[in-house]
């Protein structure tokens, strides 16, 4: 039996790329904590998890003239905006506390998943060596 | 691989703060140099940032900071009366910049808070990467 790649390694390449952009989105929140009128964004993990598992509702076309409407992918997920506790004068929604917490947590997640992609990789091996 | 994004977006907000850590050095240095009009007088200069939208690849939402402009502060000049001083004018009086310390103290601590969380992100995200090269070793 050939050994599929993809099936081995499971959800986790997609989670690596997701928790990447996240922490880029992240750290461009972070960058702009001084901007005026910058609005801080973020992507529902939990919705763009439930998409990259296939669950996801299409839109019925009902005319053909209608429009398809953009499903929201794992590789481009739909981007929040932050709702902010309390928002400053000139328009900017970053609370930099928050940014750095969520920005430290979706490092430690994304280290975990290396962690699990590893022993997925250690596994194959030793299937493969048939040791 | 979107984790380089964030090495151009903490970039380009690092040299923004030292931007403005660099005029509130000018403020603070330049606060009791004294002129004998309201031109020739040091005024209180404030950088203006604004978000650099979609410039960077692959990824519309993704923002860097970039440095608008730098505005000089309209608010009015003190003048104090010391006929004596070599820069008086004629009726006497010399022109005080309009550089606030108080404020000028607390931009700075800002700006070197955001600095420091800017160079932890960098950091964060570096040890990531070398992590994901080392996958699989």
């Amino acid at each position: 039996m050939p050994i599929n790649f993809d099936k081995a390694l499971g959800v986790f390449p997609q989670h690596l790329s997701l928790y990447g952009k996240r922490s880029t989105l992240l750290a461009s929140n972070l960058a702009n904590a001084d901007t005026p009128g910058f609005k801080a964004r973020d992507i529902d993990f939990q919705a763009a998890l439930q998409r990259a598992n296939g669950d996801q509702l299409h839109m019925t076309r009902t005319h053909r003239s209608h429009l398809g409407g953009r499903a929201a992918s794992i590789s481009d997920p739909e981007l929040l905006y932050r709702v902010p506790m309390q928002p400053s004068l000139d328009g900017n929604t970053v609370d930099s506390q928050l940014e750095k917490a969520q920005f430290a947590e979706n490092a430690v997640r994304y280290q975990a998943t290396l962690t699990f992609l590893s022993g997925k990789f250690r596994g194959l091996r030793s299937a493969i060596k048939g040791e | 691989m979107s984790l380089f994004n964030v090495f151009d977006i903490a970039g380009s907000a690092m040299s923004a703060e030292t931007v403005r850590l660099n005029v509130t050095a000018s403020n603070l240095a330049n606060a009791q140099s004294v002129g004998s009009s309201e031109q020739s007088t040091y005024h209180a200069r404030h950088p203006v940032f604004a978000a650099v939208m979609g410039s960077l690849r692959d990824n519309a939402a993704s923002a860097g900071v970039a440095v608008s402009g730098i505005v000089e502060s309209q608010a009015p000049l003190e003048q104090r009366y010391q006929p004596e001083h070599p820069m008086a004018n004629e009726e006497g009086y010399v022109f005080l910049p309009n550089v606030n310390i108080v404020d000028e103290m607390a931009n700075m601590i800002s700006a070197s808070r955001s600095y420091q969380g800017n160079v932890e992100v960098l950091n964060t995200s570096k040890q990531l990467m070398l992590a994901t090269l080392k996958l699989g070793q």
